[in-house]
């Protein structure tokens, strides 16, 4: 069909196959999408500069608010941050609870994925199914944390609870139901004829493009690429397990970086969670869980601290990045948090180019976007309330002079 | 025109409005049923089995917004078109025992029309709505309705076909002959093979009929927003239920009748009223067997098709079904 006959579709910033606002600019000719162009931005909620009018304890609470899903890898990952600048000791006990809280946290948002995928292909059954054997994680870290949701499990150097003897029996309990259901989960997602037809040969991300445009997670690991901050720079208590990438190729021996192979890939992650789960418990140290009990003390320390510091995490969706600085304030003097999403953004262009409009909410819903988490700028001019597009050589621009007012 | 004609006009037209509200009842509650079934069969608990008319009631006090670009004349019209012709074919259906209204003056032919309306209808109304969706999902109906109507046609004419054959005096296209004589008692084991054939044929069109997974790829909540519906709201939306609601009846009514059409009266040697009123109950135990077959367990058990691979399905592989079981009944005559 000729480009003439394209018209314009807008998906969102709402729309029933989007978790969360976002704007999509479709081109569409017939069936055929033609160009797409993202507009982020709706959901913008300045946190980061919330961040910087608080002190370091306080900011656990905002992070762990970023998003309501990765509501164990934010705060791991900013604490890490903190205690990279400051020099802060883990105990091992709370690197192992710290590993456990977060896997479980990967099982939840992988099962939850899953459903929501199923619901994109219109395909219910799956989507209850799936949501009802995620109930079980949920339980099981609302009996270790006390929150289903937002587990507060996180602190500066360790973890505010223990995992008591008593827990233990539970905890394994889980492990035995999800080592049951896996090949449950296996059969429906990866031998369903129905699912297959709707997600193989869609939304081909490529191994080169995938590379280029620097994607994080289950999206390039299903494009071949072997990249996982807990394969490539082993921390906490990852450094003692031995965790290889997963790629679809270990399933179904050949890489297409289509959505089908974004399912496989997360699907094995849900076994990997709990087989590392299952290494922690049956390895966790004893001793301490907190370098600091006091909290007051500690706070005083973060106050002398000065320095950088970066934490890295594997989170569900890929590398979740946090930056502080801190400058003997008892505010962080910057916070920057970098979500997995932001940088998997791109590969929607190269994944939704010549696909049809069906396919647009599962190749979508294929990266797991968290918008909450990838909203980190939104350019509003206060009187009018236009929002305004940056280039890239204005940003460019803008951020030399920036660093020039720095200098001075 | 005589006194006594006057009298059977006029309870005809009252016969006929006991049938639309009986049909529209019937239907929302076939709806509820194959909502409750389908949240069991889903492990959840599901609305009660008056939800559909709670809905629809909820959506009669609602507001009926037409869009500013939209064609008005053509935007409300389409729902009532919609479900006069589908109440319509109500009265050329046999209900168990209880013969057709207008069971002489129409047959499996003005049937297959009158099912096809609804959909125009609804192409209309998309269309006229001005929304991109809209237009989006009137392009797939269309694609659809293309696509399952040779299979449909398929059926009917084999049927038609067979009847003629063995009874070449009768008007074989009426659905009074059709379920008197079954195919299943006018064919030898080959032919049966073939009725079983047009069965899962006339099983797949339904979903696309009643626009449900996976062949609800006009309406396609997730992609489309409601694709044709999306602009229709209050009066007229609830409209276009009642149709969905009294088509799921109308299609399961039609299967009963072609190949179902058994009554389970002369198995206790009953007769009369009892007789009547036991093969009508009888009659519905069907239509709900029917509907969850047709519509609750597919709609459950798959995911949402594509419109090329929708296509796809119905204009090759349902086609060469539905021929292969003509085949099989032509062979079995020959033979």
């Amino acid at each position: 069909m000729s480009k003439s006959t394209a018209y314009k579709v807008p998906i969102g910033p709402i729309h029933p196959s989007l978790e969360e606002p976002m704007t999509f600019n479709f081109e569409i000719a017939g069936e055929r999408i033609q160009s797409v162009d993202l507009a982020p931005g709706d959901n913008h909620r300045g946190i980061e500069f919330m961040g910087r009018n608080r002190n370091i304890v306080q900011i656990i609470y905002l992070a762990e608010r970023i998003c309501g899903i990765c509501s164990a890898s934010h705060p791991f990952a900013f604490c890490r941050a903190v205690e990279n600048a400051a020099g802060i000791e883990v105990p091992p006990r709370a690197e192992y609870i710290r590993v456990i809280i977060a896997e479980l946290e990967r099982i939840h948002s992988h099962i939850l994925w899953a459903g929501v995928a199923a619901h994109e292909l219109g395909f219910d059954s799956v989507l209850y199914l799936s949501w009802k054997v995620r109930e079980e994680v949920m339980d099981l870290l609302e009996i270790i944390t006390g929150n289903r949701v937002n587990y507060g499990m996180f602190m500066i150097g360790g973890v505010r609870r223990d995992i008591t003897e008593q827990q233990i029996p539970r905890i394994r309990k889980t492990i035995e139901y999800y080592k049951d259901v896996y090949q449950k989960l296996e059969d429906v997602f990866l031998d369903d004829p129905s699912i297959a037809v709707r997600t193989k040969n869609v939304g081909v991300l490529t191994y080169e493009d995938a590379l280029r445009l620097a994607s994080v997670g289950p999206t390039t690991r299903a494009s071949g690429v072997k990249k996982d901050v807990r394969q490539d720079q082993p921390y906490s208590a990852y450094a003692d397990l031995d965790i290889k990438a997963i790629t679809p190729d270990i399933h179904t021996g050949e890489v297409n970086g289509d959505v089908y192979d974004r399912i496989i890939v997360r699907v094995l992650e849900v076994l990997q969670s709990v087989q590392i789960v299952e290494y922690c418990l049956n390895h966790l140290p004893e001793g301490e869980i907190l370098s600091e009990p006091k909290i007051a003390k500690l706070l005083a320390n973060l106050k002398k601290a000065k320095g950088e510091g970066v934490g890295r995490h594997e989170a569900p969706r890929g590398e979740v990045i946090h930056y502080v600085k801190l400058n003997e304030l008892e505010n962080p003097e910057v916070w920057k948090a970098r979500a997995p999403t932001y940088n998997n953004l791109m590969s929607w262009v190269p994944m939704l180019q010549n696909q049809e409009v069906a396919d647009i909410p599962i190749v979508i819903a294929s990266i797991d976007p968290c918008i909450g988490c990838m909203d980190r700028v939104t350019l509003t001019d206060s009187e009018t309330y236009k929002q305004q597009v940056l280039t890239r050589e204005e940003l460019r621009q803008l951020s030399i002079e920036k660093t020039r007012r720095m200098l001075k | 025109m005589s006194g006594g004609s006057i009298i059977i006009f006029v309870l005809k037209i009252f016969a006929a409005l006991v049938i639309a509200i009986f049909g529209i009842v019937l239907g929302l509650f076939c709806k509820g049923i194959d909502r409750k079934l389908a949240a069991m069969m889903q492990s959840r608990v599901g609305p009660p089995i008056r939800q559909p008319f709670l809905d629809f009631f909820k959506l009669m006090i609602k507001e009926n917004i037409v869009p500013d670009n939209a064609v008005p004349w053509i935007f409300n019209g389409a729902p009532i078109l919609a479900l006069v012709s589908t109440i319509s074919i109500l009265f050329y259906i046999p209900f168990g025992p209880i013969p057709a209204l207008l069971g002489n003056s129409g047959d499996l032919i003005l049937i297959a029309y009158l099912l096809a309306i609804p959909a125009i209808a609804l192409v209309a109304g998309g269309f006229s709505s001005g929304s991109t969706y809209a237009s989006i999902g009137a392009q797939r109906e269309m694609v659809l309705m293309m696509s399952y109507e040779l299979p449909l046609v398929t059926i009917i004419i084999t049927l038609g076909w067979r009847l003629n054959l063995a009874y070449p005096g009768l008007k074989v296209f009426s659905l009074a002959a059709l379920s008197a004589n079954p195919i299943w008692g006018l064919v030898g084991p080959l032919g049966f093979i073939g009725a079983l054939l047009l069965l899962f044929t006339l099983v797949i069109v339904t979903p696309a009929e009643l626009s449900i997974v996976p062949f609800d790829i006009p309406e396609a909540e997730t992609e489309l927003a409601g694709g044709v519906l999306v602009e229709y709201s209050g009066r007229n939306l609830a409209l276009f239920q009642l149709t969905n609601a009294v088509k799921m009846v109308v299609m399961a009514a039609l299967t009963v009748a072609l190949f179902f059409p058994y009554n389970i009266a002369p198995l206790f040697s009953l007769s009369g009223a009892l007789a009547s009123v036991i093969d009508t109950l009888f009659f519905f135990v069907k239509l709900i067997v029917v509907i969850f077959f047709e519509a609750t367990f597919i709609r459950v058990a798959v995911a949402r098709l594509k419109i090329d691979q929708a296509s796809v399905v119905y204009l090759i592989f349902l086609s060469a079904i539905g021929l292969l079981g003509l085949l099989f009944i032509a062979m079995d005559y020959i033979i």
